[in-house]
C-alpha cells in the first residue's frame, strides 16, 4: 500500500497531493505568482507596501496599500492651536521640512489676511529654496543608490549636510526646524549666515557636475532608466501628478510660477521640462530644478531686504520673548494667543505651495475660534503614488524599485 | 477676475436652481452643487471648451456635526487653461451618507474618495474599487468624525497578545 493512502483516507485530498507531486519546476514558472513587496523594504522609501502579480519576472499587477505610518495629523490639527500645529508640519515631508512649514504658515497668513514683512519672505523663500536642495539630494542619492550606483548616495548627503549646517546656524535644529510663525520668522538671518550660504552656492556648482558626471558616464544607470516607466502628459494631469514628475512628462505647471506666492514673482528663473516621462527624465528634471534654485538663491541674496521679521498685528502674531517679560500688553496678547487661539474669520481657504515632491496644499476651515475645524492636506506623495500601479504594469520586477525611486514618495507626507 | 464672473454666468444658465451657493472668500471662489448633480456639474467642467477643469487637485469632506445636512464633500479642480482652482462643494445628509463617485470623471479622485470613505464613512456610489485607504479592514469607526475622540477607541485597533 502506498504510504499516502495509509496516512489520509480522503479521496480528494489524496488525488490533490498526486497532482502536487508531478509538478515540475517548468510548471511553476508558467504559473503567476503574487508577492509583498515591503512595507520594510529598503527601496520603498519608508513604509510603502506593494502588492505585486508577477509573471515571470514581468508585473502583471501591482496594488499599493498605505496606511503604515498614519498618524493622524488632519485628526490632531482639529484639537490644537494654529501655532501648535506648525512643528507637525516637519514631519510630512521629513526631507524638506521648511517648505513645508512655508506652505503650512502662508496658509494660515491667507486665512487670516495678514501679510508678514518683506525680509521675513525674502527669508522664507531662502529657506524653501536651500530646503528644496536638500530634498532633491535625498531623492537623487537614494534613486541612484536603488538601481546599483551606491556611491552617489554619500556624495549627495555630503551636500545636504551642508545645507544642514545653515540650518543649524540659522534655526538651532537641523531636521526638525519649525523656524516659521504666523506672521514672520523665528529668527532673524544674520551676516554670517548669509555668508554660508554663498560660501555653499559656490562650492556647489562643480560637485553637481562631478556627480552628473559620475552616473551619466555609468552605462548601467542609464540602461536602467531609459524608457522604464513612461508616463504620458495626458496621463499625469488625469492623475493629478505635480511637481517634478509632472514637469518630466512634459507639462510646464509650477505653483511658484502660476500662482507666484513670497516674492517668486520678482525673481527670474525657468521652469525646466523634459518631454519624454521616463525614469531618466525625472532624474533629469530633478538635477536641472537644483540648478534652478541655485539661481534663485544668488538673486535672494542680491535682494535681500533689511527690516522686521515679524509682522505688526499684536492680535494674530506672537510677540518676542523678551518683550513678554517687560511689557503688560505683549504679555497680555501672549496669554491670549496661546490660551485662546489666533481665532481667524468664519470660511474656508485653500492654499498651494511647490515642495520639492509637488503641491502641498492646506484646505483649512475656520469656525472663528482658535482650533480649526478642519485641516486637509494635500500631499502630493499621496497623490503621485496613484499612478504607480499603472507605471509598473507590465514592468520587470527590477524596474519596481527604479519606477518607486523616480517617484520619489516620502511615505511622512502621503500617510499624513 | 472676469473669468470668475465668467465661471458664475455659464454655470447658473446650465444649471439653473441645482446651484444653491456661490460664495467668494480671501479670493477663492466656491459653488455648491446640489448633490444629485454632481456628476454632470463635474463633467461639465472638464469638458467645456471655456472652462477645462482637467485635473482634480483634492478631494475631502468636512463634518459639521450639528447641522441637519451632516457632510460637506469638497472638490478642488484645476483649469491649466485658465489657470485657475474652484471649489466645489455638496452638502449631504447624515443618513445616508453618500454620492455618486467622480472619479469617472477625473481619474485621480479615485484614491481621494477611497481617503474620505475611510475618514468619514460617506459611500461613493459606483466607485471602481472603494476599500479603506490608511485604516486596517476590519475597523469600524470613521477617524475624522466629530464623535470619534481623539485619543481613540480603545480595543477598536488588534494589538498583539501579551505573552504569559
Amino acid at each position: 500500500m502506498d504510504l499516502h493512502s495509509s496516512i489520509y483516507n480522503d479521496e480528494k485530498l489524496l488525488k490533490k497531493l498526486d497532482a502536487i507531486r508531478e509538478i515540475t519546476i517548468e510548471d511553476s514558472l508558467e504559473n503567476e505568482m503574487v508577492i509583498n513587496m515591503g512595507p520594510q523594504h529598503p527601496a520603498t522609501h519608508g513604509v510603502l507596501r506593494l502588492v505585486l502579480r508577477l509573471d515571470g519576472e514581468t508585473v502583471m499587477a501591482a496594488v499599493p496599500e498605505l496606511g503604515y505610518l498614519h498618524r493622524g495629523y488632519e485628526k490632531m490639527a482639529e484639537d490644537m492651536s494654529y501655532i501648535e500645529y506648525i512643528p507637525h508640519t516637519d514631519r510630512l515631508d521629513y526631507t524638506a521640512t521648511l517648505c513645508n512649514n512655508v506652505a503650512y504658515v502662508l496658509a494660515v497668513e491667507k486665512l487670516l489676511g495678514l501679510e508678514s514683512p518683506k525680509r521675513a519672505q525674502y527669508i522664507r523663500m531662502m529657506v524653501a529654496e536651500l530646503s528644496r536642495i536638500a530634498a532633491h539630494m535625498v531623492a537623487i542619492g537614494t534613486y541612484a543608490m536603488d538601481v546599483g550606483a551606491v556611491t552617489m548616495v554619500m556624495w549627495t548627503f555630503r551636500e545636504r549636510e551642508k545645507i544642514h549646517n545653515i540650518f543649524d546656524k540659522l534655526i538651532g535644529a537641523r531636521f526638525t526646524t519649525s523656524y516659521t510663525r504666523i506672521g514672520g520668522v523665528a529668527a532673524d538671518a544674520d551676516d554670517e549666515v548669509l555668508q554660508m550660504v554663498k560660501e555653499f552656492l559656490d562650492q556647489f556648482h562643480s560637485a553637481l557636475d562631478e556627480m552628473d558626471k559620475l552616473l551619466l558616464g555609468n552605462k548601467i544607470f542609464i540602461d536602467r532608466l531609459e524608457g522604464i516607466g513612461v508616463l504620458s502628459k495626458e496621463d499625469a494631469i488625469e492623475y493629478g501628478v505635480t511637481g517634478p514628475n509632472l514637469r518630466a512628462s512634459g507639462v510646464e505647471y509650477d505653483v511658484r510660477r502660476a500662482k507666484p506666492y513670497l516674492f517668486y514673482n520678482e525673481l527670474d528663473f525657468k521652469i525646466p521640462t523634459f518631454s519624454e516621462g521616463d525614469c531618466l527624465a525625472r532624474y533629469f528634471q530633478r538635477g536641472d530644478e537644483v540648478r534652478e534654485s541655485v539661481k534663485i538663491l544668488y538673486q535672494i541674496l542680491d535682494k535681500m531686504p533689511k527690516g522686521e521679521i515679524m509682522a505688526n498685528d499684536p492680535k494674530h502674531v506672537l510677540p518676542h520673548k523678551t518683550e513678554i517679560y517687560t511689557k503688560m500688553e505683549e504679555l497680555i496678547h501672549d496669554f491670549m494667543l496661546i490660551n485662546y487661539g489666533i481665532n481667524p474669520p468664519v470660511g474656508d481657504v485653500f492654499f498651494s505651495a511647490e515642495n520639492p515632491k509637488g503641491e502641498l496644499g492646506f484646505y483649512i476651515v475656520s469656525n472663528g475660534t482658535g482650533h480649526p475645524w478642519k485641516m486637509k492636506i494635500r500631499s502630493p506623495s499621496f497623490c503621485n503614488l496613484q499612478v504607480i500601479s499603472k507605471l509598473c504594469k507590465g514592468a520587470m520586477i527590477s524596474d519596481v524599485v527604479a519606477i518607486i525611486g523616480s517617484l520619489d514618495p516620502v511615505m511622512g507626507e502621503a500617510d499624513k | 477676475m472676469e473669468f470668475k464672473e465668467l465661471i458664475k454666468k455659464k454655470v447658473r444658465n446650465q444649471f439653473g436652481d441645482a446651484v444653491e451657493e456661490v460664495v467668494e472668500f480671501r479670493n477663492d471662489l466656491s459653488i455648491t452643487i446640489s448633490k444629485n448633480n454632481i456628476v454632470d456639474f463635474a463633467k461639465y467642467l472638464k469638458e467645456d471648451s471655456d472652462l477645462q477643469f482637467v485635473t482634480c487637485k483634492d478631494l475631502t469632506a468636512i463634518d459639521w456635526a450639528t447641522r441637519k445636512k451632516r457632510f460637506t464633500v469638497v472638490y478642488h479642480v484645476y483649469s491649466f487653461k485658465n489657470n485657475f482652482t474652484i471649489r466645489i462643494k455638496s452638502n449631504i445628509d447624515e443618513e445616508p451618507p453618500q454620492i455618486e463617485t467622480v472619479s469617472s470623471v477625473w481619474e485621480s479622485a479615485d484614491w481621494y474618495e477611497r481617503e474620505t470613505y475611510d475618514m468619514y464613512g460617506i459611500k461613493f456610489i459606483n466607485h471602481p474599487d472603494l476599500r479603506r485607504m490608511y485604516m486596517p479592514e476590519g475597523f469600524q469607526y470613521h477617524p475624522l468624525r466629530k464623535d470619534f475622540p481623539v485619543i481613540g477607541i480603545p480595543g477598536s485597533l488588534p494589538l498583539p497578545k501579551k505573552v504569559e
